[in-house]
């Protein structure tokens, strides 16, 4: 349940404040350790199956803030939200839409209507029944200007709602907007307890009330959030009873209280899960998972410095970096080289783009024949008397960043190019860098959205101030490809135009592209049922159970 | 009586002119509330960044902005915050309050308790083997970083030994305990967070109850009461010891404001929801109202704290009272 309305929003700002974004949104790898891991208390899992009862208690660095889907920007918020919350749609565990609050859904033959057919015998957490009446409210509050909501451009783009009868309703759009199911799967707020309110003062967003497969149960502020199963949840009554989310802000500490067996979950670094979680102790009480997470770093180019208009030189920078040895030496191998901006493991991605691998002669040779040549033999190339060098800026606070930028400068001395590293703080970093167009290369990150569209990065047009295509990319074609994926419903053929999209993107080189962090949770043994999927490991959440002679709390109601 | 009164006269206008210099300097700083949510988040168009500039008020220029919270303030209220969860900032300060002071109370209580014996004890035994441990001591805890001492207990007390709980300060099961359990366990919590805080306070306040006590060992009337015959614990105790306290007055002053201010580090490091970190968040999501909100009252206490110190040296030290 947890992915659908997160991902769309994944932003770089999450990824900028979680070093380690977790449990956000994950991929599986084919052989995680975890799958091994769950073995090593076989008998146990045999003797029992799946029973109700018993809690998990997770780590989590930031406290939520509101828990009002609609409000809530920060990704403490949203984990509990998608406890608390349906949308009407979903995606499953191969990233595939499905309907959740939805039954199911038609579009019209000009893709200007989709019709829903709601699901009949969902409940609210209060018992009221749930009906067309939420979805109407819903849309109007994300829509209503008064609602400081960071979601509300999906929803700007629908014309018009019709509620039909109680278990329907039409939503009518201007134009053809691929992407308009899935902002469907936003999470759905009770119109019964909202309606004629205002929003922002409402006692929900600290009491909140959903139809998800848990309810609220208390908040105590900078300490904990504790939500109970459902018993008349739709979907069937979750196995594990309650969830605590403890609010630790420090991920050493966090670290010891796992030790301690005092949380259950958390999301590891990667030293953490190479070094300090090898013991046979951990591997008898712990399984670690591993999944390409949705978000990827880049080094990126002003495209208006002289240094970076020519295509080749970009070319010859991504050939001098040596993207494996980032991989190594800062993620310690817990992560994927990448050559587009789709995650390298899901259907969006395309293989077959033009690579180019780790080769430094190749890559002097290129910036000779660009006219960047060690003429004065001092070992920095030059061009029309300056010398190649520039300055790669990064946030604050983020020191995969930091060490990425390191080994970058290791790699661009040794083909004669001058890199210096200045660390800003977020803030200053986007209002007076990034915002002004004041730097000359960025090493950033972008979540990837589950939707491939990517207008607001490329597109041409979206390079005013603190617009998102900051580097300056400018190429109609793109802009023509991105528009028709965006309109297109149908998938082959929508794969089409992203395909060479990224064929374009790779052979421009306007970012190197870095790449994928791998997301590490860590979870008790005692957890079963954990069947890592494509989408990663939360799909299932309220399959997870814990067989009765393992159970550690006894949930007094 | 009229000195009382022109000095809370003359309070305010300092009060005002503090919050003017905070409020420009906050401003200042680059960013502002909805940047967290709307920078570089490709979900966001312009119309939206704008109506959740104008929900904020962002879009009138400052000196409006600031007239506006001033004329709230007057009436005392803090408005409400700027982060998404838009409570009042009152009930935000008040929840995290009492736990703050109970901490910075008992630290503070520790570190006078132990520090100032050690300061007359190094005083009196100037250049003694225990004036040095006891300095190479304090210096220790003065220089040791917090983060990394209360690391290295977590792992002995927390994960090695078992005996203490490594973070928070209460117990999960907090609410089914009855009420001496659960003084007693919010005591076992708080006992790394007040020694790490307060073992990096003793060297300040050791210091200086030694120095005072040196400076009061010399004066003359401490050799008319030697020469008097006394013995040398009634030279020490009853006259020496407590003209060197006199000046701790103003310590006990200054330190009012920082009872409500928590310490970000190890608040963090302790998983305390205290005054620190609701500042330091307040900060950096640029929460004006919640960060004014907290200068204002750290400023008031701060007035109240130097008028209190005033008062209770003229109190304590009839020499000031005659010369006023």
């Amino acid at each position: 349940m947890a992915y659908k309305k997160t991902l769309l929003i994944v932003t770089l700002i999450l990824l900028a404040v979680c070093l380690g974004c977790n449990e956000k949104s994950a991929e599986t790898s084919p052989a995680g350790e975890g799958n091994i891991a769950t073995e090593s208390n076989p008998s146990s899992v045999t003797m029992s199956g799946p029973s109700y009862g018993d809690m998990l208690i997770n780590g989590s660095i930031g406290d939520a803030s509101v828990l009002l889907p609609v409000l809530a920007s920060d990704s403490a918020s949203g984990e509990i939200n998608n406890l608390i919350y349906n949308g009407l749609v979903k995606y499953d565990k191969d990233i595939n839409l499905v309907g959740e609050l939805a039954e199911k859904w038609d579009v019209s033959e000009d893709k200007l209507k989709i019709r829903f057919f709601l699901k009949k015998d969902v409940k609210w957490h209060d018992g009221k029944p749930f009906t067309a009446k939420d979805i109407e409210y819903t849309y109007k509050v994300y829509v209503d200007p008064k609602t400081p909501t960071a979601y509300s451009t999906d929803f700007l783009k629908v014309k018009e709602l019709h509620v039909i009868d109680d278990y329907t309703v039409k939503v009518v759009y201007d134009k053809p907007y691929a992407p308009a199911l899935g902002s469907w799967g936003q999470g759905i707020l009770p119109s019964h307890l909202l309606e004629g309110k205002d929003i922002t003062e409402s006692p929900l967003k600290r009491n909140p009330v959903g139809t998800g497969p848990y309810k609220f149960g208390e908040w105590v502020t900078g300490e904990k959030i504790t939500v109970n199963s459902f018993h008349d949840y739709f979907e069937g009554r979750p196995y594990i009873d309650r969830v605590m989310t403890r609010i630790i802000p420090d991920l050493a500490t966090m670290f010891l209280e796992l030790k301690a067996l005092s949380i259950d979950q958390m999301g590891l670094t990667p030293l953490q899960y190479v070094r300090q979680t090898n013991t046979k102790w951990f591997n008898d009480n712990f399984n670690k998972y591993k999944y390409l997470g949705f978000g990827y770093s880049y080094l990126g180019y002003n495209l208006q410095d002289w240094k970076f208009k020519d295509r080749r030189v970009r070319q010859a920078l991504t050939m001098a970096i040596d993207r494996e040895s980032i991989v190594q030496g800062v993620l310690l191998g817990l992560g994927a080289v990448t050559d587009t901006p789709y995650k390298p493991d899901t259907y969006w991605y395309n293989q077959n783009v033009k690579k180019f691998p780790y080769d430094p002669e190749k890559a002097k040779q290129m910036l000779a024949e660009a006219g960047w040549k060690d003429t004065n033999n001092e070992g920095v190339l030059v061009k029309d008397g300056k010398p190649f060098e520039f300055t790669i800026i990064t946030n604050h606070g983020n020191d995969i960043r930091k060490n990425a930028a390191i080994i970058i400068q290791r790699d661009l001395k040794k083909v004669g190019i001058k890199v210096s590293i200045r660390v800003i703080e977020w803030a200053a970093f986007l209002k007076n860098f990034i915002n002004k167009r004041n730097f000359e290369a960025c090493l950033l990150g972008w979540g990837i959205g589950i939707d491939p569209s990517q207008i607001d990065i490329w597109n041409s047009k979206k390079t005013g101030e603190s617009e998102l295509n900051f580097i300056n990319y400018q190429n109609p074609e793109v802009d023509k490809l991105l528009d028709l994926g965006a309109s297109t419903y149908d998938r082959e053929e929508r794969k089409k135009y992203y395909d060479k999209f990224q064929e374009i993107i790779a052979e421009d080189q306007p970012y190197t592209f870095l790449f994928v962090q791998y997301a590490l949770p860590i979870i008790n043994s005692r957890f079963h049922g954990i069947e890592p999927a494509p989408i990663g490991i939360g799909y299932n959440f309220t399959k997870w159970y814990v067989p009765k002679p393992l159970q550690k709390y006894t949930i007094q109601p | 009586m009229r000195f009382l009164v022109k000095r809370i006269a003359l309070m305010i206008p300092t009060l005002i002119g503090i919050t003017i210099i905070s409020f420009t300097v906050m401003k200042m700083a680059p960013g502002d509330p909805t940047s967290l949510m709307t920078d570089l988040n490709p979900n966001m168009n312009e119309e939206a960044v704008k109506r959740i500039r104008a929900h904020y008020g962002l879009d009138q220029p400052w000196s409006i902005q600031y007239f506006k919270w001033l004329r709230n303030m007057a009436v005392l209220d803090f408005g409400r915050s700027f982060a998404p969860d838009n409570r009042p900032v009152i009930d935000k300060i008040a929840e995290r309050i009492p736990i703050t002071l109970l901490i910075n109370i008992l630290s503070m209580v520790l570190i006078f308790s132990v520090a100032i014996p050690i300061g007359v004890m190094s005083a009196v035994k100037q250049d003694s083997m225990f004036d040095r441990v006891s300095s190479l001591i304090v210096f220790i805890g003065f220089a040791i970083p917090t983060f990394w001492l209360a690391l290295l207990m977590m792992i002995l007390f927390g994960v090695k030994l078992d005996w203490l709980p490594i973070s928070g300060f209460r117990s999960l099961n907090y609410s089914h305990l009855s009420s001496v359990g659960r003084i007693l366990d919010i005591g076992k919590h708080l006992i790394m967070p007040i020694f790490v805080s307060a073992f990096g306070g003793l060297a300040g306040m050791s210091r200086y109850m030694r120095s005072n006590m040196l400076e009061v060992i010399r004066q003359d009337y401490i050799t008319t009461a030697r020469a008097k015959g006394l013995d040398e614990r009634t030279v020490i105790f009853k006259h020496a010891f407590r003209n060197a306290l006199l000046p701790v007055i103003t310590i006990l002053g200054l330190s009012v404001p920082g009872l409500i201010g928590g310490s970000v580090i190890f608040e963090t490091i302790f998983a305390i929801p205290g005054m620190g970190q609701l500042f330091y968040q307040s900060v950096m999501m640029r929460d004006y109202p919640t960060i004014m909100g907290i200068l204002v009252i750290g400023a008031a206490l701060t007035l109240v704290g130097n008028l209190l110190a005033d008062l209770l040296y003229s109190w304590a030290d009839p020499r000031i009272r005659v010369s006023d």
